[in-house]
């Protein structure tokens, strides 16, 4: 049951089959069996209850309220939850209790939703790993999987486990694991450079960054306005179709959203491919793209070619400089957005009492980790007055050429593109420890971030298992608010490949009596 | 009129006393033996909005609310909020844009300014700073050049731009116990800050400019713009330079907080600076403070040097789109867009409009007209009186200036809380009009009606039996009886000394306790002492 969809678990409810309560009790259990992922800041278990409580009431008297009543969903900690605890795992919120939820909060409690609690991150969102958070680094289920286990050989002994478990990426790391080891049947994350996609590679489910302004960003606490979207983590992708329909849409609190309503859809299996042009840009064969990752590629491409599509090779030529100009535009919002925590109004205040001034300063440094404060000071320093031209308004130059790029392959007739997610599969954790986490990042955003930068829609669907058995995928960048088109062609790609399931040991365990208790139903 | 009543006419642009014994006439200022200096006033005026949510939240706007009772989640800058702009605040800056004669740019754009500070509690204000709604515009004021007000002059400044951006909150500083307490009601709530170029040379034409944009302000209602409820804040740049040469290096005054002020602090700032400048020191960019008790302008705490305010695009707000009759796209909801065409034919007229209709209308001075319009109400006052009389506008503007102000002023009343409304003062002068009272005895009435108890102006010229004698029998016996008792005046008179006739006048008014009509007693008396 707990390995199901969304979309079978929702029919489940309907039937009767499994009540809201019993789902959330298996899901907070399971919760606590897979504690070492670390996946979870707060585990919202009282409310959770009340929640699927008055689901079940809803079910019993015949009206629920959608799709989404009664199924457990997780938000990453960077979402305001009215009562629940919001930490951007820093020191800095550490104990905050916004008074307000975020708009894709309440959309999803409005529909009857199960929010199970608040998952793991890097701090305020700047990583690619999910190591860099106060409440430590997520590990990615997969690293206590058959299948990693098995590959990475024979000799398993508990302390080698210990050392070679992988990162899960990043930064919505905690929602990408939240999703893998079935905890929850979807998880909210955030995508700012490729925050999203990136963990949904690694950790084999299917990640969603919707185009910029579909989805309301507020109450979702920023990286970078200008490119943040709430991400959406579900194990497929028919379940992304189901949550963005959910949450799309014009929100009076959020000026940046589309002004038309939208309409919600429902993915069709797409029959014939042949009227497809997938794009494959050859800049994105990056520095540092594993050899296994690229075989991976060709193959995926072939795929479309073998069932009819064209697939040309098309150039996006100022993608090398997407990384760096995102880097100048990223810290210079960082360092403005971070600006309001003085520790005044709320969050960490310091002891320090000497002046105003120097309240500000320890509150600063005690509450943000090295990344945050180091992002802060270069972006300072990229909006000072003799800066602001050489660095800023170049960066937002190139940001323009970088869109351009982007719409004129979409003139050209190509209607999806093609590429890796991520460089390689995911790394072990003390090998990711060994980089600083600006280069990290800069490696790791290389191939998904110019899609934040255009605000593109883009999803990473979970494609294969590399030599060690770990999640790799792939990811489709689709044209501005064509997000059906795209979706129906990462459904249509999703069944060709048909990703293995995660074999866990924890979720047999849990997942089995139910088995045994409805036998009746049947689920993958 | 300007002596009867210099406490209401403090803020009046005329009235300024030249400081320190030199004019502001002249663009020059001469001092000692050296060549004459320039002085040059440019002013940063930040408007409070009037309406009724801030900027860029829902929250309330008041005046004076318990403290942090207006502060909504995005006030407090609680992560995770987004700005959504009000309407009415760029309609309200349309309209001052529009009055002021500025282009209005249909794509303005906003940006953060950074700086850190107790009473700003996102690091950073929201303003526009690259591409501001308005530009371009200019402000016609007039002032008079010398200390009768009997002379006009019209001058104009222009306007460099107008931008919309937050106000902030207020700190408190609790020095005792070393607190600083903030109060964040005010934060956010919208501003219009208009930058005047430096056209203008002393306190006194700076002084006349403001009091002008306050009126067009308040006419517009796009501020309440009471300096002292901060609704209106005045800084200004101040420099001077000798003639032919570049600027100097200009001071910012700060904390300045009414009109009268304004004209001080440029004054003696100007005063300071050619001091200064003449003893051999030089002047430094800084920012001064107005003390009003001491008269003079210090030095502000120094702000750790120069600021870098590290201005960037707010990306939260897309672009201001403004339309007009011609780009206004056809199919879009109305609520959704702003016209600047529909605004401009709302445009109510404008005070300069008013005053020419004023004059022109009633015949009265133009300075009479800028003294109707200084006070809220009082042309509407004086325009009702009109209707509702036979009297000529031109007396009663007297009777409006003279004795409706200068009673108000004294009780510190506005027009609004008049105890005698125009409908009464009609009403008397209508009985004044009708020569059924003198005017003292009208002088008596109003006295009488000030106590507000409700008596009609009849009323009281019954019970004091104010009406003039109208029985002519009665009037000819006084005065033959006048006639009787003085006759040394009267041999005057005859031997050719017609002056004496104004004391026997007067006898015949005492006698009558003022119900006489003096130039019926005129008459009689001529005709009686011809006989």
């Amino acid at each position: 049951m707990l390995r199901a969809s969304l979309r079978q678990v929702s029919a489940a409810l309907k039937e009767g089959r499994v009540a809201p309560t019993e789902l959330c009790q298996r899901c907070l259990a399971l919760i606590k069996s897979t504690k070492f992922l670390n996946a979870y800041i707060t585990v919202a278990e009282e409310t959770a209850m009340k929640q699927a409580e008055e689901s079940e009431e809803r079910y019993k008297k015949g009206q629920p309220l959608g799709i989404l009543d009664g199924i457990p969903i997780a938000v990453k900690d960077n979402f305001n939850t009215a009562g629940i605890e919001t930490t951007c795992a820093s020191n800095m919120l550490k104990g905050y209790i916004s008074p307000y939820n975020a708009t894709v909060v309440q959309k999803l409690l409005d529909q009857g939703a199960v929010l199970l609690g608040k998952t793991n991150l890097d701090e305020f969102a700047m990583g690619s790993g999910s190591t860099d958070g106060v409440f430590g680094p997520v590990r990615n289920p997969w690293s206590y999987s058959k299948q990693y286990k098995e590959k990475s050989g024979p000799k398993s002994h508990p302390e080698d486990e210990e050392s070679n478990w992988v990162i899960t990426g990043g930064s919505s790391g905690g929602s990408a694991a939240a999703v893998a080891s079935f905890t929850c049947f979807a998880a909210l994350g955030s995508d700012t450079g490729g925050s999203t996609r990136n963990p949904a590679a690694h950790c084999g489910v299917v990640g969603l960054k919707p185009t910029y302004g579909l989805i309301s960003r507020h109450g979702l606490i920023p990286l970078v306005n200008s490119m943040d979207v709430p991400g959406i983590l579900t194990r497929c992708v028919d379940d992304a179709a189901v949550l963005l329909g959910s949450l799309a849409g014009h929100d009076p609190k959020d000026s940046t959203t589309i002004q038309d309503d939208f309409m919600p859809f429902e993915l069709h299996n797409l029959a014939d491919v042949s009227k497809l042009s997938i794009g494959i840009p050859k800049e994105y064969h990056a520095p540092g793209l594993s050899s296994e990752m690229l075989a991976l590629w060709s193959k995926a491409a072939d795929l479309f070619k073998n069932a009819g599509a064209k697939v040309v090779e098309v150039s996006l030529p100022h993608t090398p400089y997407s990384i760096v100009c995102y880097h100048v535009l990223c810290t210079a919002e960082v360092a403005s957005n971070m600006a309001r925590f003085d520790g005044l109004e709320y969050g960490h205040r310091s002891d320090m009492k000497d002046s105003t001034e120097s309240l500000y300063a320890a509150t600063r440094r005690e509450g943000f980790n090295d990344v945050v404060r180091g992002r802060i000071l270069s972006g300072n320093y990229f909006l000072l007055k003799q800066n602001y031209e050489k660095y800023f308004v170049k960066a937002q130059k190139v940001r323009r050429l970088i869109a351009n790029d982007f719409v004129k392959v979409f003139r050209s007739g190509v209607d999806i593109l093609l590429t890796p997610t991520t460089l390689r599969d995911a790394a072990p954790y003390t090998e990711f420890i060994q980089e600083d986490n600006r280069t990290r990042s800069a490696q790791d955003d290389i191939l998904t971030q110019a899609a934040n930068m255009a605000g593109l829609p883009a999803i990473s669907v979970p494609t294969a298992l590399s030599e060690r058995g770990l999640p790799v995928g792939l990811q489709f960048i689709g044209r501005s608010f064509q997000e059906k088109q795209l979706l129906t062609v990462a459904k249509w790609f999703e069944k060709q490949v048909q990703f293995p399931l995660i074999q866990l040991e924890e979720v047999k365990r849990h997942d089995s009596d139910v088995f045994q208790y409805q036998k009746s139903a049947s689920f993958s | 009129m300007a002596s009867a009543a210099p406490a209401f006419l403090s803020a009046f642009p005329g009235l300024f006393q030249p400081e320190r014994g030199f004019s502001f006439q002249r663009s020059t200022v001469r001092y000692g033996r050296l060549a004459p200096w320039v002085p040059v006033v440019g002013l940063e005026i930040h408007a409070q909005i009037s309406s009724n949510s801030k900027l860029f939240s829902g929250s309330q706007v008041q005046f004076a609310a318990p403290p942090n009772s207006l502060v909504s989640f995005f006030d407090a800058s609680l992560p995770g909020t987004l700005p959504v702009l009000n309407r009415r605040c760029v309609e309200a800056a349309v309209m001052t844009g529009l009055a002021l004669n500025c282009s209005i740019n249909k794509k303005s754009l906003f940006d953060r300014k950074h700086y850190f500070y107790a009473d700003l509690p996102a690091g950073y204000q929201i303003t526009q700073q690259r591409v501001p709604i308005a530009v371009n515009g200019s402000l016609s004021y007039s002032l008079c050049i010398d200390s009768k007000m009997s002379q006009m002059v019209t001058k104009t400044v222009r306007i460099k731009q107008i931008q919309l951006e937050q106000d902030s909150g207020k700190s408190l500083h609790d020095d005792t116990r070393s607190q600083t307490l903030v109060d964040l009601n005010r934060a956010g709530v919208g501003l219009m800050e208009v930058v005047m170029e430096p056209d203008m040379c002393c306190g006194e034409e700076a002084a006349a400019a403001v009091r002008e944009l306050q009126l067009i302000l308040q006419t517009l209602g796009s501020s309440q713009a009471v300096m002292a409820e901060g609704q209106l804040r005045v800084d200004a740049n101040v420099s001077v330079h000798h003639p032919g040469e570049p600027y100097g290096v200009r001071t910012e005054v700060k904390n300045i907080n009414s009109i009268r002020f304004l004209a001080k602090a440029i004054d003696y700032e100007i005063q300071r600076q050619i001091e200064e400048l003449e003893n051999g020191g030089t002047i430094l960019n800084e920012t001064r403070a107005f003390d009003s008790k001491l008269g003079c302008t210090v030095p502000m705490r120094d702000k750790e040097g120069k600021q870098d305010y590290r201005f960037m695009p707010e990306p939260n707000l897309p672009p201001l789109i403004l339309y007009d009759a011609k780009s206004l796209p056809a199919n879009m909801n109305h609520q959704q867009v702003i016209n600047i065409d529909w605004i401009h034919e709302r445009l109510p007229d404008l005070p300069s409009v008013k005053r020419k209709k004023l004059v022109e209308q009633y015949g009265i001075l133009p300075e009479h007209s800028f003294t109707l319009l200084n006070e809220e109400g009082l042309a509407e006052f004086f325009e009702s009186v009109v209707k509702q009389t036979q009297m000529k506008p031109k007396k009663v503007i007297g009777w409006i200036l003279k004795d409706l102000l200068s009673y108000l002023k004294q009780h510190s009343l506005t027009v609004k809380e008049s105890p005698v409304s125009s409908f009464v003062l009609a009403d008397l002068l209508n009985l004044l009009e009708k020569k059924e009272i003198s005017s003292t005895a009208a002088k008596q009435v109003l006295a009488e009606l000030w106590k507000g108890e409700g008596k009609t102006p009849l009323e009281i010229v019954k019970e004091q039996k104010l009406e003039l004698l109208q029985d002519q029998k009665e009037l000819e016996q006084i005065c033959q009886a006048v006639i009787d008792g003085h006759k040394n005046e009267v041999m005057a008179i005859k031997a050719g000394n017609p002056k004496v006739l104004n004391k026997l006048i007067g006898l015949v008014q005492k006698k009558t306790q003022g119900r006489s009509n003096p130039v019926l007693v005129k008459q009689l008396l001529e005709k009686k002492l011809s006989g």
